[in-house]
């Protein structure tokens, strides 16, 4: 997995509570059998009229924005499904942090997975870092995940928390099947022990 | 010994192995798997040389993407790309060697009816599934949640999921149910009231009269959309309601082993005193039919209500309402049942069993869908296709002009080739109203099979106590 240390870029505001994952990734796109080329279908249905051409006003349209690497985003990022091809997707089009109150449960998890850091922030803080979002290619914001701070345009500082393991894994791109398989031992006692006491299973 | 809830009592049981931060390996009892969310992880596993841990504990069906016209088996009515996946099933099934019912056999369906109707899923047991949906085995008293595809991979791999424990939440619903009003409504009034972020960081566990009353098919019903207001897991104590379902399933346990099994799972019900992190009490008298007008499962409201004002809102809801608003093709102060429809769409992982389908024929018996409506009644697996048929359930769809279709998710989600146009707007009895869901453009009102039914007769939204 890609790690993640730390980042500054662009950053997309999305001002919308309860973006679920049928936006950010409309099922007719996942029919795919593999996780790369997602990008060019994010966010499909608000981003592209019916007939391919782009939605003008849509933010990752705008000229200030073709390049984010951060989304700020409102309440309740990632609800519904749980594809993964969202964070694909997100990661394929060249974001690797979403700034929010709050995500939906799988769809956090499942960025770690991915190399994207999910950041959760009190609303006012979000709130100010949308506005800087708001102001463009010149907002610059910055991330940094082994001090777990984000860092807005006009140089204003917030600290965010997660999980330690989780950043532990982001930040030197661990794999988790490895890490676990480390743990195998454990796994077969547990499988003897169940054979006996909950033999139906 | 402290008291416990079933969360914990199903929770220390599976923990494999405990990081000193509390993570930890959860052992995984069954792992669903279908084809949309399933081919990166088997090519996961290739890549990186790995076997299935546990093929025996491992089931395959595929649904998302599979025709339910009649002609199915004419693989010319599936498109390329959902050949394709659903192939790279057929052939990922066999050669990892997993429990696999293809598009051809009868018990194939909604990978969650197939699960408990094959007697896969049984109480106290830890379920996953790259789906969301997967919180519907919580209505066994099991642990069962949504994962996505490089958990998926882990679990193949390692059988064991690595997890840190979610919160606990009781919701309870007292009292009784009043006619009219199903386990659809109860679980919708539940999302309406804590919001589609209510449940984030909670396993709830649903209980009180009025879901001890319910059967297995309507508490699955509650514990499929405990997704749709953010929660890890939804889940319900077993019973002899339970047992009941589980008895004489092709995978349940028998003879000695069954006894053993009935002996733990009457272990399994939270403890007098047990402590939860949030309570939610909701009065079953106070639920009425409900139905969504937005494009959030949280837009609930009786069928009786107005299309709402998005001035009446909060925050990042006033825009979020609007926009709903816009998108649904409504006017503020429309009374619900003046809003007209032109699609019905009966079935899912929520309301594809052969109850939901009785309460849907008893509505629609002896009555004509109205002209011009598109009907189509969906069956969660062939088993429910076969009964309903044998109940003479499916003739009363068919009878009524509804079109009675093959097993699979359909206009769920619309992978397959039941969508809706843009601007169609249909009563479905499915899981999800978002933008898109049933079809670019497309407008869902989600209601109870006997609201859909219901709806499908008059060609609006309708007060099913009406038509009772
Ligand atoms: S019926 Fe709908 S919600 Fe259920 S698994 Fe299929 S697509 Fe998902």
């Amino acid at each position: 997995m890609e790690k993640f240390t730390s980042l500054s870029g662009i950053a997309a505001p999305m001002d919308l509570v309860n973006i679920d994952t049928d936006m950010i990734i409309p099922k007719q796109f996942l029919k795919t059998i593999k996780r790369s080329g997602l990008g060019v279908n994010l966010f499909d249905e608000m981003r592209y009229n019916l007939d391919g051409s782009e939605i003008s006003d849509f933010v990752l349209n705008q000229p200030a924005y073709r390049d984010a690497s951060i989304l700020v985003a409102g309440d309740n990022f990632g609800c519904g499904s749980s594809r993964e091809h969202a964070p694909w997707a997100i990661a394929d089009f060249g974001i690797r942090c979403v700034i929010s109150t709050s995500f939906a449960d799988i769809f956090y998890n499942n960025c770690f997975k991915n190399g994207i850091l999910p950041i959760v922030l009190p609303e006012d803080q979000r709130d100010a870092l949308m506005e800087d979002a708001g102001n463009g290619a010149n907002a610059r914001i910055e991330v940094d995940l082994e001090t777990q701070t984000v860092t807005g345009a006009g140089g204003e500082t917030y600290h965010f928390e997660l999980d330690a393991f989780k950043k532990h894994c982001l930040l030197n791109g661990l794999d988790d099947i490895g890490l676990t398989m480390e743990k195998v031992t454990s796994i077969d006692t547990f499988e003897a022990a169940t054979a006996t006491s909950r033999p139906w299973v | 010994m402290s008291p416990k809830t079933i969360y914990d009592k199903i929770w220390d049981a599976h923990v494999a192995h405990e990081a000193d931060d509390g993570t930890c390996l959860l052992y995984i009892d069954r792992h669903l798997v279908h084809e949309v969310t399933s081919p990166q992880a088997f090519e996961g596993l290739r890549t990186s040389g790995r076997k299935v841990r546990a093929p025996d504990k491992t089931i395959a069906v595929p649904d998302h993407n599979v025709p339910t016209t009649l002609d199915r088996a004419n693989a010319a009515t599936m498109t390329e790309d959902s050949r394709i996946q659903v192939e790279a099933l057929d052939k990922n099934a066999k050669d990892f060697g997993l429990h696999y019912y293809p598009v051809s056999d009868v018990r194939q369906g909604v990978v969650h009816i197939v699960g408990p109707e094959q007697g896969w899923t049984l109480p106290g047991m830890t379920v996953v599934c790259g789906d969301s949906h997967t919180a519907t085995h919580g209505a066994f008293g099991s642990l069962a949640h949504g994962i996505g595809t490089s958990e998926v991979e882990h679990v193949l791999a390692t059988q064991t999921l690595i997890q840190k424990k979610s919160k606990n939440m009781k919701v309870e619903i007292t009292g009784k149910l009043a006619p009219g009003v199903t386990a659809k409504d109860v679980t919708m009034a539940v999302i309406g009231l804590t919001g589609t972020a209510g449940g984030t960081g909670y396993v709830i566990e649903y209980c009180g009269s009025v879901i001890e009353s319910l059967s297995m098919e309507g508490r699955m019903t509650v514990c499929n959309m405990a997704i749709e207001g953010g929660a890890r897991a939804g889940l319900i104590a077993p019973d002899q309601t339970t047992y009941d379902y589980c008895n004489g399933r092709p995978h349940a346990p028998r003879g000695a082993a069954w006894e053993a099994a009935l002996t733990y799972w009457k272990t399994l019900f939270t403890d007098e005193g047990a402590d939860f992190d949030k309570v939610l009490t909701i009065k079953g008298e106070d639920i009425a039919p409900l139905v969504t007008w937005g494009t959030s499962p949280e837009d609930v409201l009786a069928i009786t209500d107005v299309v709402p004002d998005p001035a009446s809102f909060e925050g990042g809801k006033v825009g979020a309402a609007q926009r709903s608003i816009d998108y649904m093709g409504l006017t503020v102060g429309q009374k619900l049942t003046d809003i007209e429809i032109d699609t019905v769409f009966i079935g899912s992982c929520t309301n594809g069993r052969i109850e939901d389908f009785r309460a849907a024929a008893a509505i629609l018996k002896g009555k004509k869908i109205k002209e011009g409506m598109r009907a189509m009644v969906v069956p969660g697996s062939g088993l429910v296709r076969a009964q309903a048929e044998e109940e003479g359930i499916a003739q009363v769809f068919i009878d009524a002009g509804f079109e009675w279709r093959l097993a699979g998710c359909s206009m769920c989600l619309a992978m397959n080739p039941d969508q809706l146009a843009p601007g169609e707007r249909c009563a479905a009895t499915s899981n999800r109203n978002f933008e898109g869901r049933q079809g670019r453009g497309g407008r869902t009102h989600l209601v109870s099979p006997a609201m859909a039914a219901a709806a499908a007769i008059t060609g609006r939204l309708t007060d099913v106590r009406d038509l009772m």
